[in-house]
């Protein structure tokens, strides 16, 4: 029996269309995955139905009745409860103040009754296998509880259709399996989970059926244990895709472009986070650094971007030292950055797209003439670097960079570093939370600037990505870079031994 | 049209700022009924504020028109629009200036005593500049400090400015009083060739104290404009205004485009400073208090969106409304009215964003109702 049923859902957005005449069918009790690409629409279909946004033309079914969904509060009264990819929790608040915000319990002169309301909330979590503290306040706690938190919010308003945004792309994968567990409970009480998500494994693991939506159309739904990763991903892209990186073997020039020597870095608690660290990297080679995350790789990056002061040791690039070189020196001497977090390091979200493709050109005489900006110079700048890296944006150059999707927003940033194409390009967690279509351009792309002859130092926190891309993997554990060996020498699980600082005997 | 194509929209963003203003308007009309006062009486003062109109005076003899009201609302507005430019410019690179009267001062007092430096003998076309860019050097160094603080050890720009701000007051009140001074609440008035007077000017707005600063005050509110949108520094001060950390590692020196930015806002309060001083005043003031010329420029700046042309407008609005104070006091009318408006200004003005959401949302309701309409009209 179907629980819900969307039909022919139209939305449109300025430039874009979103949806184009949606149909989807979940069933009772089921998990319902939707897989799509970055900006291919699922998020906006489930804000439909979640009544954050209207649509332009489409019915919405539930239980057989047709509803009109115009607030998500009408959404809540339905039974719909969504899990956004941002919590929308408020730090100070304890667990369960933030879940009862709304509807909470009523003593006499309209005092909140949080005994009552805590006793509840031991039940469910109890009930369902949710382990939360109900009086730890959100700031406290991790990202997995803040989750489960966020469940618990649904629960305790009854809901029955669960939407679960991108739910493991904040997890690390420890949590990922108590979410997958979480969702198996769910399912054998009851209840209809509608999973967005675009990790074929993740969906292979609990997913029952399976919808696509390709640029915003219904491509079809699968039965998932009929298909495999494959089938899904050339569903998802509309394309063969391959999940290995292609690359030839890798020729590096003898003479390394980069040299740290014996450096070290403190954190901004003043604590030595990287010491006595050493790494080359050749010309025409990709460096993985492989590390459980903390152990000194933000610092170390930081620290030869420069933005972060050395203490002690030294950085050679090209055979300079510029181990106190300003920002601004190495970026013009061939250091080219992706930084780690896109929207804290790598863009001004208020500016529009071409102020942030030209971030680091703007200075050069050719398109600041005596310190005036030539805005058309930097327009046509920005038209080929979203033509050759094929960004999408609703209004080309002045499309507000806030605006975009994820996905285009880390391809913005590849394009304006990759068209410089420094000699020495750090990448750091280049694909998170993209799909594969994305994570295969953007691998090939960094591929291609090895292959020109580029040295490439990769950190990455997902191990089979390090082991893919790169030639040469050194592996970082507390501050210090423990082991250097070539890639192909090492197997997932003694990487990661490797990284927890058992060394198996490679040295 | 879509709701989104509605939210893009930037008409939208243009009427907000009017509606706030119309409905602070009818609010203002509204508490003058409550507490039995005449509500055209307070247009009617609006109006003769702004542009010196007597409705009042039709059938009499006096006269209707009288440009001397215009001319003391431009010199009010003048002040108003440089702190106002002065607030904007440090908030477009994420700072929060609230030294502009500290900077104001320190601007004013510059010029005062450079005008009692040079002998009276000097010529006009060299003095007059001298001043002027004495005091506004004065408020720059001013805005240096809390600047050069932010930026390279990260001490709140906000503390700094308000202590500086005292700083300023007293510090300048000590040299006035080291100044020729025939009693101790001004100094001397300052040669005629030092200060920014016109006799013209005056003569045209029948003996206002309009001076030479409105012609400087197009130049300065096109400067800001241009600095802002057109150049390179003022591609980076946008820059780290909304995102520092990204600025940086695009090789952006955040810690120097901070003091400067601070640095240039004090000249703009700076320039204010020495319109009143040697431009209203002609002699320097031993204060006992802050005028809040430097307080009300957040506002403008607030009202005017940071915008060099909607400062401008709000510097106008807000001295207009300020210049109708006294008229209206005379005929009955409590003057804080005027606060009281402005006030609710600027309260519409931080609610824009609600709104734009209830423009936004009955928009969609009219445009959900034609096409419901259209669909029951078609079979």
């Amino acid at each position: 029996m179907n629980i819900l049923e969307l039909q022919n859902i139209t939305k449109r957005f300025p430039g874009i269309l979103a949806n184009d005449s949606i149909n989807l069918s979940v069933r009772k009790n089921e998990v319902h995955a939707l897989l799509g690409e970055n900006g291919s629409g699922k998020s906006t279909l489930m804000s439909i139905l979640f009544g954050m946004y209207s649509m332009d033309a489409g019915e919405i079914y539930l239980r057989g009745k047709q509803e009109h969904i115009t607030n998500p509060h009408i959404a809540s009264d339905l039974g719909i409860g969504m899990v956004h990819q941002h919590f929308q929790l408020i730090d100070a608040f304890t667990i369960t103040e933030n879940i009862v915000l709304g509807v909470e319990p009523k003593k006499s002169l309209g005092r909140i009754n949080l005994s009552t309301a805590n006793k509840k909330i031991e039940q469910l979590s109890e009930r369902y296998s949710l382990a939360v503290d109900p009086t730890a306040r959100v700031q406290d706690i991790s990202v997995g509880m803040q989750q489960r938190t966020e469940i618990l919010k649904l629960l305790y308003r009854n809901a029955e259709i669960m939407i679960l945004d991108e739910p493991t792309a904040v997890l690390v994968p420890s949590e990922i399996e108590e979410l997958m567990q979480i969702i198996e409970i769910l399912i054998n009480d009851g209840k209809t989970i509608i999973l967005i998500t675009h990790k074929l494994n993740e969906i292979k693991r609990v997913a029952h059926r399976c919808s696509v939506l390709r640029k915003g159309q219904y491509i079809g739904t699968v039965h998932v244990n009929e298909v495999d990763e494959e089938a899904l991903a050339r569903m998802m892209v509309g394309r063969p895709i391959s999940f290995d990186v292609q690359k030839s073997p890798h020729k590096p020039k003898k003479d390394p472009i980069l040299d740290v020597k014996s450096l070290l870095v403190r954190d901004s608690r003043g604590l030595v986070a990287v010491k006595d660290c050493n790494i080359r990297v050749h010309p025409g080679e990709i460096v993985g650094i492989a590390g459980v995350e903390g152990n000194g790789q933000r610092e170390l990056v930081e620290a030869l971007v420069g933005d972060r002061p050395v203490e002690g040791g030294q950085i050679q690039f090209k055979g300079e030292d510029i181990t106190h070189a300003s920002i601004r020196y190495r970026i013009e001497a061939g250091v080219g950055l992706i930084p780690e977090d896109r929207q804290r390091d790598g863009l001004v979200l208020n500016f529009l797209l071409y102020e942030n493709l030209a971030m680091k050109r703007y200075y050069q005489q050719d398109y600041s003439p005596h310190g005036m900006l030539d805005i058309e110079r930097m327009t046509a700048f920005s038209d080929t670097l979203i033509k050759g890296f094929d960004i999408r944006c609703g209004n080309a150059g002045n499309t507000l960079t806030r605006s975009m999707s994820g996905g285009n927003q880390q391809k913005a940033i590849i394009a304006r570093e990759i068209q410089k194409s420094p000699e020495l390009l750090i990448v750091v967690q280049p694909t998170r939370g993209l799909d594969v279509g994305a994570i295969e351009y953007i691998h090939a792309r960094i591929v291609e600037e090895r292959d020109k002859g580029r040295a490439i130092l990769l950190v990455s926190m997902e191990l089979s990505e390090t082991l893919d891309l790169s030639d040469i993997i050194a592996v970082m554990y507390n501050g210090h870079i423990i082991d250097t060996l070539p890639a192909k020498q090492v197997s997932h699980t003694e990487l990661g031994l490797m990284m927890i600082g058992k060394n198996n005997g490679h040295t | 049209m879509d709701i989104l194509d509605i939210r893009f929209d930037k008409r939208i963003q243009r009427i907000v700022p009017l509606i706030a203003i119309g409905s602070a308007g009818i609010l203002g009309l509204l508490i003058i009924l409550i507490t039995g006062g005449n509500p055209l009486a307070l247009l009617r003062g609006i109006l003769r504020g702004f542009l010196g109109i007597n409705l009042a005076a039709i059938g009499t003899q006096n006269p209707i028109f009288n440009p001397r009201y215009i001319g003391e609302f431009l010199v009010s507005a003048m002040p108003l629009i440089l702190t106002g430019l002065s607030v904007g410019f440090a908030f477009r690179t994420g700072l929060f200036n609230i030294g502009a009267e500290g900077q104001l001062l320190a601007g004013a007092c510059g010029a005062i005593v450079v005008a009692f430096m040079f002998p009276d003998t000097l010529p006009r076309i060299v003095f007059l500049p001298v001043v002027c860019i004495t005091g506004m050097v004065c408020g720059m160094v001013w805005g240096f400090v809390p600047g050069a603080l932010k930026g390279f050890l990260s001490v709140s720009e906000i503390v700094v400015t308000i202590m500086l701000n005292y700083a300023a007051l007293f510090i300048t009140n000590y040299i006035y009083l080291l100044l020729p001074h025939p009693n101790t609440v001004k100094t001397e008035e300052i040669p005629f060739v030092a200060s920014m007077e016109s006799p013209f000017l005056s003569d045209l707005t029948s003996n206002s104290r309009l001076h030479l600063g409105i012609y400087v005050i197009p130049f300065v509110v096109v400067l800001y404009w241009f600095i802002i949108d057109k150049t390179r520094f003022g591609f980076e001060l946008r820059a780290t205004g909304f995102n520092p950390r990204a600025s940086k590692l695009a090789g952006i020196h955040v810690a120097s485009r901070t003091t400067l930015s601070m640095g240039i806002a004090g000249a703009f309060a700076g320039l204010a400073g020495v319109m009143i001083a040697v431009g209203t005043f002609n002699y320097g003031r031993v204060l006992t208090g802050f005028e809040n010329v430097g307080f009300f420029g957040i506002a403008v700046a607030l009202i005017g969106a940071n915008k060099a042309f909607g400062i401008l407008g709000a510097g106008l609005l807000l001295a207009g409304l300020q210049s109708s104070q006294p008229i209206l006091q005379a005929q009955g009318i409590p003057r804080d009215i005027i606060l009281i408006i402005v006030a609710i200004i600027v309260l519409f003005i931080a609610m824009q964003q609600g709104i734009r959401n209830a423009i936004e949302a009955s928009l969609l309701r009219r445009m959900v109702k034609t096409r419901r309409q259209e669909e029951s009209l078609s079979p």
